[in-house]
């Protein structure tokens, strides 16, 4: 492999490349329906307008994007709120014909000077959870899609057939054209699609395109991804990233779109016309060299990526083994980053957008691929990141090629590497139990560990398998669940408590069993359980830092508002706190890196030249994450019941998981529960575990309470009217259902806490109707 | 295309060097049409006691595998050459620079930096600076991409 100071012609891949007949492929395309536009300008990281397209009703029209839009929902997820509530309907589900794919940017997406500035939001009805599902995604498109003309792309309806929609902006024109001999699966649609739209026969042309694709899984199964792409000049392939959670492929595929392409005349670095663009150069280039200096003592993003999380959660016994029960593994060294990085390129600027110096999108190249379709060839696989081989200890598969298996062929087939691991991991425990057997899994051996196994279920999801088994798995644990507990095979209470899902979802790769804090950074979230609203295992565990309830609540509101902000933006999290300032200890609140927070302000200062203060920030997201649970709750679900994660993420389900934490788990007991040593001794280990079980249910619904009463919601969890009009969220449509629905609560008496509170110990307030006196 | 051995960098002798930053003037003249210097030139002649240092660039090149465009090259004579028309102004090489030699003025988004082209030698009064031919090889540096600290 080529290494440093070679001319980029140099640089290869060793991947089989394909020739294909392009000519024949574009002239199959029939254009449906079309629309040309004035080409505008970015002011202030604003395109000040949006993109609808209708492909039921083939309509596409521009929407304005005002002052008060931006006021109150900042924009990125927060316009994407916006438009959906001006659309769907509270019954709305993922195949509604009204539901809508929403691909949003923000004001500092786009950027190039400020490391992470290339993010997209993407939002849609999600078919696992049947409420609005986010979903943030590197590569270029967001970008593009803003320097060609709009802040959001929103897609309506559905086409007859398989559709490219493509936004030209070099030409001003939008085109949606049959597309019904282009491949569907990522990897060869993306080759296709960029080689046939690059205006000219040249990488920098290539680079200057950028697909949204999805895949054949994605088509038969609940756990669709969508891939942003980005061209490397380098490698000469186009890259993906995925937004990975919630099913946005799925919907993709069902509204017929096999792709969005969209394309740019120029990127320069003011192409957001930035008010201070001396300010932002000046605080990304501190950003540059502190992740210059540092990184390779911090993360080492650089090197390798976030797979360096792996050996550290090993470490803390964090690393979700064997479907949760246990934290680490004897063979998990032989899945750490090091065994990653023999096989990653080196020496390729990996950030996926221009400018991320954190580098973190890493490949192997040359891939020689193990099974299925595309046996024996070679390609690029990006990744694996640190969910993803997560997902391989979850499935005890300790082979870092099967993972690399496992990653391409999630990606090409357009699968969300995390609902599909932790899926399978839950499968294989019920088929260790004798649960699920080769017989009732469609002739699968789904045992711990079988690779083949594993990649054999892919293959037969991404053919469209019309086994009972397949069909059903395919769609995600809460329905496997339901069938198997439909069947009778096995008792629902440990099915319910194994399968990690919560609202639908699946659980990303962390083990919270002994972290109540994060079990509230899972469970008390907006779209599900993702690790993308709060991060606090060692705030809580490993540091005692937030020990009472009401510590833990702040920290519930403050993270996830934080980094909520985000997503309003159009950033990445990682270069907040992956690599931090030298002296970034010995501040007043090392967990919330405060320099980095100050870059922020800054930053969106720098960009839309309005003064903000930190306070600001978070006002900001609060804004949007109280309508997005406001939303919620109107499409029935986002009260107290909703919240509801199951046991294994709180505690031992299984005598094996008591067994193999057997000092931590007495020793909590005596010190927390107050029981004896002598009585505790005396137990037996089931005896141990319904005491441990309750006091944990417990624990849980009083977090709960507190989390509703910081974040101003009621006891059932529902936002108030009180609350989002001091926000300045005043539609009045919104604080009507709200009010309306709260008195319902009411008279069903459901807004009471839901913690047992004994004698000195206290709920957060001790007044019924505490948000009225707000 | 062959591969460029040398490239000439510049060489300073600071017995000769009178403070009187012509050389920057010089430099911005090529860079910024301007002939300011200063914050606009790629070369920088700085106090030292009693003696002048030179700051510039050496065209060791390790920016050339930091730029996410391919604007950064190595030419034919050598020289590390930043293309204006393709950078995207992310300053990633500014930032990774190691000897902080890769610059950025507040007029435009794109950095500048030594082309090696003598307007400063040909300045110079006093004959303070010259360039030299150096091995590449001998100079190159990659950015660093180890696992651990190294």
């Amino acid at each position: 492999m080529a290494e440093g100071q070679v001319s980029i012609e140099e640089y290869g891949t060793g991947n089989t490349s394909y020739k294909w007949n392009l000519k024949k492929i574009k002239q199959a395309h029939r254009v449906v329906f079309e629309y040309d536009y004035k080409k505008g300008k970015v002011v202030r990281g604003y395109a000040n307008r949006t993109l609808y397209i209708n492909l039921t009703t083939k309509e596409i029209k521009e929407k304005k994007v005002t002052d008060e839009m931006k006021e109150k929902f900042t924009g990125g997820r927060g316009f994407g709120l916006k438009l959906l509530w001006d659309s769907i309907k509270p019954t709305t589900r993922w195949n509604s014909d009204e539901n809508e794919i929403i691909i949003t940017t923000g004001p500092l997406c786009g950027t190039t000077q400020y490391p992470g500035s290339g993010k997209s939001l993407c939002l849609t009805i999600s078919p696992s959870t049947d409420i609005i599902c986010d979903s943030n995604v590197g590569g270029f498109f967001g970008p593009y899609l803003k320097f060609a003309g709009f802040d959001v792309l929103e897609i309506q309806g559905k086409a007859k057939h398989d559709v490219v929609i493509v936004i030209d902006g070099e030409k001003g024109k939008i085109t949606i054209e049959t597309a019904p001999l282009e491949e569907t699966n990522t990897h060869h649609l993306n080759e296709q699609l960029t080689e046939m739209y690059a205006t000219e026969d040249t990488d920098s042309s290539r680079q200057k395109v950028s697909v949204v694709t999805s895949g054949k899984g994605a088509e038969h199964s609940y756990w669709g991804c969508l891939n942003f792409s980005f061209y490397d000049i380098r490698r000469k392939v186009p890259r993906v990233k995925q937004a990975g959670r919630g099913g946005l492929g799925t919907v993709l595929r069902d509204k017929k779109i096999k792709a969005i392409v969209t394309k740019v005349e120029k990127v320069s670095g003011v192409s957001n016309n930035p008010a201070d663009p001396a300010t932002l150069t000046k605080i990304g280039t501190k950003l540059h060299r502190e992740i210059r200096d540092f990184d390779r003592y911090q993360c080492n993003m650089r090197a390798v990526g976030t797979a360096h999380l792996v050996e550290i959660m090993d470490e803390y016994d964090l690393l979700p083994t064997e479907n949760y029960r246990f934290g680490s593994f004897p063979k998990a060294s032989k899945i750490y980053s090091p065994e990653f990085y023999k096989y990653f390129t080196k020496i390729i600027p990996d950030g996926c957008w221009h400018g991320c110096t954190l580098a973190c999108s890493k490949t192997v190249d040359g891939f020689t691929v193990i099974t299925g379709p595309y046996k024996g060839q070679k390609v690029t696989v990006d990744g694996p990141e640190y969910e993803t081989v997560g997902c391989g200890a979850n499935m005890s598969i300790w082979d870092p090629l099967w993972i690399l298996e496992f990653n391409f062929y999630c990606d090409t087939y357009g699968l969300d590497t995390i609902s599909t691991g932790t899926a399978i991991a839950f499968y294989m425990e019920m088929y260790e139990y004798g649960i699920l057997n080769k017989e009732r899994c469609d002739g699968l051996e789904l045992c711990f560990g079988n690779s083949y196994a594993v990649l054999e279920f892919l293959h037969k999801i991404a053919r469209g398998d019309d086994g009972e088994f397949v069909k059903i798995a395919s769609k995600g644990i809460r329905r496997v669940k339901d069938w198997l507990i439909e069947k009778g095979w096995g008792e629902t209470k440990l099915i319910e408590d194994c399968g990690m899902e919560s609202k639908g979802l699946e659980y990303s790769e962390y083990v919270t069993k002994e972290s109540l804090a994060m079990q509230g950074g899972y469970g008390l979230t907006l779209k599900g359980p993702q690790h993308d609203e709060a991060w606090l295992i060692f705030m809580d565990m490993v540091n005692n830092a937030i020990p009472t309830f009401k510590d833990k609540a702040e920290a519930l509101h403050y993270f996830p508002m934080w980094r909520t902000w985000f997503g309003l933006n159009g950033l990445c999290k990682l270069p907040w706190n992956d690599i931090e300032p030298a002296n970034n200890a010995e501040t007043d609140e090392p967990p919330k890196v405060p320099e980095h927070v100050q870059n922020y302000v800054d930053y969106q200062k720098a960009m839309t030249g309005k003064k903000v203060t930190k306070e600001d920030l978070i006002l900001q997201s609060e804004r949007c994450y109280n309508w997005q649970r406001a939303m919620n709750v109107w499409m029935g679900r986002g009260r107290r019941k909703d919240d509801w994660i199951p046991y294994r993420s709180m505690g031992p389900v299984t005598k094996m998981e008591y067994v193999s934490r057997k000092n931590r788990y007495d020793k909590y007991l005596i010190e927390k529960i107050g029981i004896s040593e002598k009585e505790v001794e005396e137990m037996n280990v089931n005896e141990k575990m319904k005491i441990l079980y309750n006091y944990r249910q417990d624990q849980y619904q009083k977090l709960a309470d507190a989390v509703y009463y910081r974040r101003g919601w009621t006891p059932n969890g529902v936002p108030t009217p009180q609350k989002m009009k001091k926000l300045g969220m005043d539609d009045p449509k919104m604080l009507k259902f709200l009010q309306d629905t709260i008195d319902k609560d009411d008279k069903a008496g459901l807004n009471v806490w839901g913690g047992k509170y004994s004698k000195g110990e206290e709920p957060p307030s001790i007044h019924p109707k505490y948000w009225e006196k707000w | 295309m062959e591969k460029p051995k040398t490239v000439k960098i510049l060489k300073f002798h600071p017995e000769k060097c009178d403070g009187g930053l012509i050389c920057e003037k010089a430099c911005s003249k090529v860079h910024f049409k301007s002939d300011e210097g200063g914050d606009k030139s790629a070369i920088r002649i700085i106090k030292d006691g009693n003696s002048y240092k030179m700051h510039v660039c050496d065209h060791r090149g390790l920016c050339i595998d930091m730029c996410p465009v391919g604007a950064l090259k190595r030419r034919k004579n050598g020289v590390v050459w930043l293309d204006k028309e393709t950078c995207i102004g992310c300053q990633a090489c500014v930032g990774f620079c190691p000897i902080g030699a890769m610059r950025k003025s507040d007029t435009r988004i794109e950095p500048f930096k030594c082309i090696s082209c003598g307007a400063c030698v040909r300045a110079c009064p006093n004959d303070a600076l010259e360039l030299v031919d150096v091995n590449i090889e001998d100079i190159k540096e990659v950015v660093y991409h180890n696992l651990g600290v190294k």
